[in-house]
């Protein structure tokens, strides 16, 4: 399946680099397929093993721990009944984590899209969190589907709302959309800490010393389809989210107003010059960024956390690995799919219930995806594997083709 | 923009001198005043002053938004109207909590203490910007020179190799950015966020790996305070500059020594001609790569002592992403600055401002402390959205050095 669509100014990749960020992707995209990423990938954990040995830790034990941790040996076809009963809690949680890794990523890779770096994703993503907490705990008697669904709508509005702050100010008055994200996400960190501290106005009524939002109620909460509802099997909104793959794609390569998003993205002038409106298009695609973020965030709450924790609010990272998982699915629908899942299997594989801690400490193992998701942007940033790729590929085929015309004249 | 309205528009029945945009101003101004008025040491408890004033401001900026100066002219009204509601809510507040939280001279230390990171990353930034690059990466700098400027001052027992060592660590995460962004090309932002990751990661790693649960140890070196023996006994001005941390001085002294370098020296046209014109720099026989490794390398070096007094001069100690975002506000104060050295300095006063006023707020409610912390990313926020659009970069900011 071709996941990208028609675009209207590609230029040759590989050769020089273009002049803006969509334009550069793309030329990242049609180089080297599927190769790029996972090089990309391979090279990351490799100096991330570095890192490690560097400390004095055997780094294949590491990863071997990590990779044990994560369930994805549930694929396995010749592991023993009881390791595959381990396996497939341990894929549920992988799989959990993968739901709202996916649509932080497609909240960037919108963005990127459109020619906009949305940094911005934690942020939405937490107002999310907020709105389907609020939603979840409130009108108690509303019927199950309905209550589901005004959670999801309050959440999505929400980060929508959010991101379109970003979105006017990049559109009236040119703000730098990178920082006005980011200002965003502290704003909706404190804020987020505020309601639901001590004392705070959404803090739960039920044990006034902790600084922990109210319950949501049982009606609000995601059917589980895999595994023990007590034991936090695999919601629905896994579905949910692999549904919003498919909007993704169709949105911006069936629409016209992913087609307009996509010019904006290429060339600003040429599609101001050619009649579409930029400043619209910058909102409006902030807007859907901050749509998927904060359907993330309902997904989170309604599926498997229920309420949110001020201290969860500080050390949360969804948001702000979407970008790695945009960058490393190079902004498409099923690239991002993957790239989550590889992240949704890191960080369950260096959770503190999954990792050993006579192997290798948690605490270290969360830092050392931070240093993996680095250098994965790192590399990413500078396509130079594309470059790399491309001109030996170009390289074998010019040798081919004169030896070709050796053998002829000979 | 019209010409017009870049050097004033004039309303003939005004004289020659009172141009719309002063008006304007003049607005922000009064807007200021209003709140001015019912607060320590002035604290007059009738509201009918701040409203005069406050109503004048608004009368100002709706006067210049009429006579097309809208971005000084909403800048005057929303000014009018924070001076109102921030004037009204004082002269209803307890005269004494007014006193703490006002306490101008404590306010201002303070100010100084919370400016000084952002004045040292943002001259950072403005040598890598004003050589063509763009420096998203600051924070990372910041947090690498806080972290390694720590790990040096324990290891060695002293201050000074410290921030020695935490400086390199930052000038090594920006030869990282040099690379990626002049030799490879790299999109300068991505690469950027990319290091700011990196810089979290190793930084967390090392901290756990060698600190964990206990932190930092207590009796780390510290950067010393400068006593200033005569200045100290001035009324007002000795309690804000008569004790202060020695790399505060050394930062507003890098301000001058910036511009001077900066605007004033062969190199730092060198520098500003790589940003302006790369090509025309390079045809003259400049190395534009060259310079721009300077810049951003000198920029991380710049940025990391500023993390390095975070950490050791200013909280005595490390803890994870301990930065906060300080990066970015830098960048944004090095935008709303225009990329000029007092520029830059103006903007992190007024940010460390905030920051200062954010810590002293909880004694009005202590419920809402969490919320005041929000204080100078909304500040920061509202700033570059009023200014980001007059603020012109350095032409060739982003572009790596296109030869053919």
């Amino acid at each position: 399946m071709s996941v990208e669509g028609p675009a209207p100014t590609l230029e040759s990749p590989g050769e020089e680099p273009a002049a803006t960020v969509a334009g550069r992707l793309a030329g990242y995209v049609r180089g080297g397929g599927v190769i790029t990423p996972l090089i990309t990938a391979l090279l990351a954990f490799l100096v991330g093993g570095l890192v490690v040995a560097l400390t004095g830790k055997d780094p294949i034990a590491t990863y071997k721990a990590i990779f044990d941790g994560t369930g994805l040996n549930w694929f396995f076809p010749w592991i023993s009944a009881d390791e595959r009963t381990v396996a497939s809690l341990n894929l549920q949680q992988t799989l959990i984590l993968t739901t709202p890794l996916i649509l932080t990523g497609l909240a960037v890779a919108f963005a990127f899209r459109c020619g906009l770096f949305n940094i911005g994703g934690q942020g939405q993503y937490l107002v999310g969190t907020y709105a389907a907490v609020w939603a979840g705990s409130s009108f108690e008697s509303m019927p199950h589907v309905v209550h589901v669904l005004v959670c999801i709508f309050a959440a999505c509005f929400a980060g929508a709302a959010w991101a379109g702050i970003a979105g006017i100010l990049k559109a009236t008055t040119g703000t730098n959309e990178v920082i006005s994200t980011i200002m965003l996400n502290w704003i909706a960190i404190w804020v987020g800490s505020w309601l639901f501290t001590l004392g705070g106005p959404l803090q739960t009524d039920t044990d006034k010393s902790v600084p922990v939002s109210p319950d949501i109620f049982p009606g609000a909460k995601l059917p589980v389809f895999w595994g023990d509802p007590e034991l936090q099997g695999l919601h629905v909104g896994f579905f949910v989210a692999l549904a919003a793959l498919l909007v993704f794609w169709v949105v911006l390569n069936r629409t016209v107003t992913g087609y307009e998003i996509r010019a904006t993205g290429f060339n600003p002038d040429a599609a101001q010059a050619s009649g579409i409106s930029v400043g619209r298009n910058y909102f409006l695609a902030m807007a859907v960024c901050g749509l998927f973020a904060g359907l993330a965030g309902a997904l989170d709450i309604l599926g498997w956390q229920f309420r949110v924790a001020t201290n969860d609010i500080q050390i949360s990272q969804i948001g702000f690995l979407g970008i790695a998982v945009a960058l490393l699915g190079r902004n498409t629908a099923i690239g991002t799919m993957f790239a989550a899942l590889l992240f949704g299997a890191l960080l369950t594989g260096t959770s503190v219930r999954n990792l050993d801690p006579a192997v290798f400490q948690p605490e270290l193992a969360g830092a050392l995806t931070s240093i993996i998701q680095g250098l994965i942007v790192l590399l990413v940033s500078a396509d130079i594997l594309v470059v790399y790729l491309w001109r030996l590929r170009r390289r074998l085929k010019l040798r081919g083709r004169g030896n070709a015309t050796a053998e002829a004249g000979a | 923009m019209s010409a017009a309205s870049a050097t004033g528009e004039r309303d003939a029945t005004l004289p020659d001198w009172l141009t719309v945009k002063r008006i304007g101003w003049a607005g922000v101004a009064l807007g200021f005043l209003a709140f001015f008025v019912a607060v320590p040491p002035l604290t007059l408890r009738s509201p009918v002053p701040t409203v005069i004033l406050g109503l004048l401001a608004l009368a100002a900026g709706a006067y210049a938004v009429a006579r097309d100066e809208p971005r000084i002219g909403w800048g005057a009204m929303i000014a009018g109207l924070v001076g109102i509601a921030g004037g009204i809510a004082s002269t209803q507040t307890g005269s004494d909590s007014l006193e703490r939280v006002v306490a101008w001279s404590a306010l201002f230390a303070a100010m100084l203490r919370y400016a000084t990171p952002l004045v040292f990353a943002s001259l950072g930034g403005l040598f890598s910007e004003r050589s063509g690059v763009i420096n998203i990466a600051l924070e990372g700098m910041l947090l690498m020179g806080a972290f390694f400027g720590v790990l040096g001052a324990d290891l060695t027992g002293s201050w000074f190799l410290g921030l020695l060592c935490g400086m390199a660590a930052g000038g090594a995460l920006a030869l990282v950015h040099a690379v990626f962004a002049v030799t490879l090309r790299a999109d300068q932002i991505v690469s950027g966020t990319a290091l700011n990751f990196l810089a979290y990661g190793i930084t967390t790693y090392l901290y756990l790996n060698r600190y964990g649960a206990q932190g930092t140890p207590n009796d780390l070196p510290s950067i010393p305070d400068v006593k200033l023996p005569l200045i100290e006994d001035i009324p007002f001005f000795g309690d804000i500059f008569g004790q202060v941390n020695l790399m505060i001085w050394i930062g507003l002294l890098m301000v001058i020594v910036v511009w001077v370098v900066v605007f004033r020296t062969p190199p730092g046209l060198r520098l500003r001609s790589a940003g302006e014109n790369p090509l025309a720099a390079e045809t003259a026989g400049l190395s534009v790569v060259k310079t721009r490794y300077a810049a951003v390398v000198t920029s991380g070096l710049l940025a990391a002592a500023g993390g390095a007094y975070l950490s050791i001069g200013f909280v005595h100690s490390f803890s994870q992403n301990m930065t906060v975002g300080k990066g970015f506000i830098a960048l944004a104060a090095l935008i709303f600055g225009r990329w000029r050295p007092g520029g830059a300095l103006a903007a992190a006063l007024l940010f460390g401002f905030s920051s200062a006023l954010a810590q002293r707020l909880p004694v009005f409610s202590t419920s809402a402390a969490t919320l005041f912390q929000a204080l100078p990313y909304v500040v920061t926020l509202i700033v570059v959205a009023g200014v980001v659009g007059r603020s012109i970069p350095p032409a060739a900011l982003g572009r790596p050095l296109d030869r053919s």
